[in-house]
């Protein structure tokens, strides 16, 4: 984190008191720290998409290309008879304000045009300026405006300050939901080759190489390898999973941040440990090695490009379901487009717990078990002998991430799971749990060093919960089930609760499983995934 | 200043029928509330059945705001997260006959520490029941006017309306209510400063056209009457297609029956289609089990797509010396990429 940053307290000096000028007549200021740099020329080119070409935010010309209006409202136009939810939520706000302060960025930075009304009102005054009887007659008395280059980069600032979080969805009347504007207004700029980079590359990355960080094949198999041989050191158990192999009988999907970024791969070090452990006949793929999906925060189409992988390689491989890690948008894309954009998946069959049993009824078409649904079930039908003595230092919290809690309801299983395999566990306050959680402040493509302010300003509620349960209750450690969280949240916790880590639930999970042939430190509960020593034998309750 | 100019135009349009409606009987008393009833229904028609329901929903975008069904042992949120269509309408219903989201509203602030709080927030929620409510009723009572025999639930709405018999004739509780539902939601347009920045002239004119549209009906009803029996034969000559204005309609009843009419007409072209289409809305309508049962997009349609094949081309060598199994041992120098071999969507 820079040094320049403001200390918490001041950061957290937010003021809610709009400025004097009316928001039409204010134009954006690109403040450093707050927006993210330009996709890179090079992979709009690789993605095929309109106007690739070189740009910085500071340049006075964006080079938005010929007919760039025409195309902007041709866009529109199109997308207003492609998406119900587009054409519907452009007309039936009654700016009632209901989502205004349910937004993390404008808890956190107090800019009006955070609200998601307002983020919404960019665009819809450019569609009522254009597509309403009242907006082409009456202007700006109808609340319509010009297309300008300056709405551009305004939208460009502010469609990327949205984390596509649908937090505002769950507080409005008529359930307007501003990711979808936003979805869709990310997409309207990207037909003037206007993205940004920290959701480009990944994304291009994901195309060629199958994840997001442009791991080849022998680099993915030998960063699991690594994780492989640290977690051996750990527990004395070698877990080696196969890699492509064809007749398995679960495919296994991952978020890649799993295989080489901590905290995440004491999460892949979980799932290994529990695959051992049930000698599931399971199979990672270095061609579908990405269990996220850039493309939410791109464009439908790209959702559909970089997840047609999944299904492809299920049925190459000739697997009967699809097993995926714990992430939150995948599991956003999984649930609500995959099935839709790339299914029916009549090669494989209807999930069924080799271990258990269990149908999973509630993916029958879609085929597709989340990690903590499987283990849930495991723990319920007593299929796991766990130790939640050897979590004893850890005092979890569970972070709901946004798209698990939102686009899937998935809120029981994973605190199932921690009650099970950890002694102790507190809930955050209700508004920031469950449908009401908040963001990390750092998904949909955001969670980069540049926008490091920002990211910070949108972590005040989230960060704000988490040392209010330290306070009170101990809490010391803010379990997930989301990749970018697990790279998120740490920076967010050092900054608003510091001595608060970051896990995933298959972490402690991983922590409590009673392996056989584990080494006898393990068995003692003196040592943790992350490797960590701890000779102390007096009861929970100490810092980690 | 946007507040102001919305008033300014409803005075306008009260004071236009006030001074010309009595002289212009056929024009206030027949045309325009039929070409305002033409261009409301018309209007409402060609929004819900051509612009919103032509457009597919291509995603399942429900907002889940509950427990997933999925094992079943875990408690399923069957309101708040709907598998069934049951539980669609129950959902859909608590949304609209008692605004069930809007009854989440919290009022945030951030104190010093810095501490984030969450207070709730109900005066929005109840202003808006109110208001809806009320109006409601009074629509339903307006039935009077306009049905020959009167429905049984009318006579029942007014006697239970003008319950505290407060005056002579009865003051309708709904009456007074919509003007303080519509007064507090003006007051909390204008005082709440977040509000008052997001709000268009188009916000606060209805508000006013709803107002003026309350207090001349209260007028009309208690201070400058107007014959009853002159109204109820104009209002059934309308809803009978054999329209009469008879005399004794006094000026106060045009203003009333114009605002109604504006209100009619804007009704289409404005925000307040959200009664219809909060029936409409994707992320409340759908069912939340798109894992169980496939959505359909209609308009689904193929994307390029980095096939294995033609990710093992590139990367065999890599693949075969780290070990990981191929499809194809030897690389394919001579034979060029076949052509269909692009899997791009069934
Ligand atoms: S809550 Fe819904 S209707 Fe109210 S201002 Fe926000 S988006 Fe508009
Ligand atoms: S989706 Fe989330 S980030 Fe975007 S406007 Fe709504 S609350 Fe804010």
């Amino acid at each position: 984190m820079s040094s320049d940053m403001p200390k918490p307290e001041e950061l957290a000096r937010v003021s809610f008191q709009p400025p004097e000028s009316d928001w039409m007549d204010t134009p954006v200021q690109f403040k450093s720290g707050t927006y993210n740099f330009p996709a890179a020329k090079k992979n709009v080119e690789y993605l095929k998409m309109p106007n690739p070409h070189a740009w910085a935010v500071d340049d006075k010309d964006w080079m938005l290309g010929d007919k760039w209006k025409e195309k902007i409202l041709d866009g529109i136009s199109d997308r207003l008879q492609k998406f119900r939810s587009f054409s519907l939520f452009m007309d039936i706000c009654v700016r009632c304000g209901a989502c205004a302060d349910k937004c993390h960025f404008f808890m956190g930075s107090g800019d009006p045009k955070n609200m998601p009304v307002l983020r919404a009102e960019l665009l819809r005054s450019i569609y009522r300026k254009n597509f309403t009887v009242a907006g082409k007659l009456l202007g700006s008395l109808a609340g319509g405006r010009e297309l300008t280059e300056d709405v551009i980069k305004e939208w460009y600032y502010y469609f990327y300050q949205c984390t596509e979080c649908r937090r505002c969805s769950v507080f409005c009347p008529y359930g307007i939901d501003t990711a979808e504007i936003t979805m869709i207004g990310r997409e309207l700029l990207y037909e003037l080759g206007l993205g940004i980079n920290w959701a480009l590359e990944p994304a291009a990355n994901c195309f060629r190489t199958g994840n997001h960080l442009g791991l080849q094949p022998h680099t993915f198999k030998d960063n699991i390898e690594f994780v492989v041989d640290e977690l051996e050191t750990a527990t004395g158990i070698n877990a080696m999973p196969s890699f492509n192999r064809k007749g398995a009988e679960i495919l296994f999907i991952t978020p890649s941040a799993d295989v080489f970024a901590e905290p995440a791969i004491y999460t892949l070090m979980g799932y290994l440990l529990l695959f051992k452990y049930l000698d599931l006949d399971v199979t990672f793929s270095s061609y579908a090695s990405e269990g996220g999906n850039f493309g939410l925060f791109t464009s439908h189409d790209t959702i559909k490009s970089l997840n047609a992988k999944m299904y492809h390689e299920a049925e190459r491989l000739g697997v009967k379901w699809i097993l995926g890690g714990e992430c939150g948008h995948m599991w956003r894309v999984v649930h609500q487009y995959m099935d839709t954009l790339n299914g029916p998946a009549n090669h494989l069959e209807v999930p069924r717990s080799p271990i258990t049993g269990t149908v999973f009824e509630n993916t029958r078409s879609t085929k597709m078990v989340h990690i903590c649904e499987f283990t849930a079930d495991l723990i319920k039908h007593n299929k796991l002998k766990l130790d939640p003595r050897r979590n004893r230092k850890v005092i979890p919290t569970f972070h709901d991430s946004c798209n698990p809690a939102r686009a899937l309801g998935l809120f029981e299983e994973p605190r199932y799971i921690l009650r099970n395999v950890c002694e102790q566990f507190y809930e955050m306050p209700e508004n920031t749990i469950r449908e009401q959680t908040f963001c990390c402040a750092g998904g949909a493509g955001l969670g980069n060093d540049e926008n490091m302010e920002m990211r910070l300003r949108g972590g005040l509620p989230r960060g704000n919960a988490v040392s209010y349960v330290r306070d009170k209750h101990g809490v010391n450690m803010l379990a997930c089930i989301c990749a970018i969280d697990k790279a998120t949240l740490p920076p967010l916790v050092e900054y608003w609760a510091p001595g608060v880590g970051v896990c995933g639930v298959h972490e402690l999970l991983g922590n409590a499983l009673i392996m056989p042939g584990e080494s006898e430190e393990r068995k003692a509960g003196k040592i943790n995934l992350r490797a960590e020593e701890d000779d102390d034998e007096s009861e929970g309750g100490g810092d980690v | 200043m946007k507040a102001v100019s919305a008033l300014v135009a409803v005075i306008v349009l009260f004071a236009i029928a006030y001074m010309v409606g009595p002289s212009a009987k056929f024009v206030f008393g027949v045309a325009v509330p039929y070409a305002a009833m033409a261009v409301f229904l018309g209007g409402i028609i060609y929004r819900v059945a051509f612009k919103w329901g032509k457009a597919p929903v291509p995603f399942a975008i429900a907002t889940t705001c509950g427990q997933q069904k999925s094992l079943p042992w875990i408690k399923h949120a069957s309101l708040e997260n709907p598998s069934t269509t049951g539980g669609v309408i129950l959902r859909m219903a608590f949304e609209v006959l008692t605004f069930r989201s809007l009854f989440r509203n919290t009022r945030v602030a951030v104190k010093d520490g810095p501490r984030v709080t969450y207070d709730g927030e109900w005066v929005l929620w109840a202003a808006a029941m109110l208001f809806h409510w009320s109006f409601l009723v009074i629509v339903l009572r307006h039935m009077r006017f306009f049905t020959e025999p009167v429905p049984f639930f009318v006579p029942l709405l007014q006697a239970v309306d003008g319950f505290f018999e407060i005056g002579i004739p009865a003051l309708y509780l709904t009456g007074v209510g919509l003007l303080l539902a519509a007064s507090v939601l003006f007051l909390r347009r204008m005082l709440d400063a977040q509000v008052r920045y997001i709000s268009l002239m188009a916000d606060y004119f209805p508000l006013f056209l709803v107002m003026g549209i309350a207090i001349t009906g209260i007028l009309m009803r208690h201070f400058m009457k107007t014959d009853i029996v002159s109204v109820k034969e104009m209002a059934t000559g309308l809803a009978t297609f054999k329209p009469v204005v008879p005399d004794g309609v006094g000026p106060i009843f045009f203003a009333h029956m114009f605002l109604v009419c504006v209100l009619l007409a804007y009704f289409p072209f404005s925000k307040l289609t959200h009664m219809a289409g909060v029936f409409m809305s994707p992320t409340r309508n759908l069912r939340c089990n798109s894992r169980e049962v496939r959505h359909i997009n209609p308009w689904n349609h193929p994307v390029r797509v980095h096939t294995y094949a033609e990710y093992e081309d590139e990367f065999r060598d890599k693949m075969i010396a780290c070990g990981l199994p191929v499809d194809k041992k030897e690389t394919e120098e001579p034979k060029k990429a076949k052509a269909g071999e692009k899997k791009v969507d069934d």
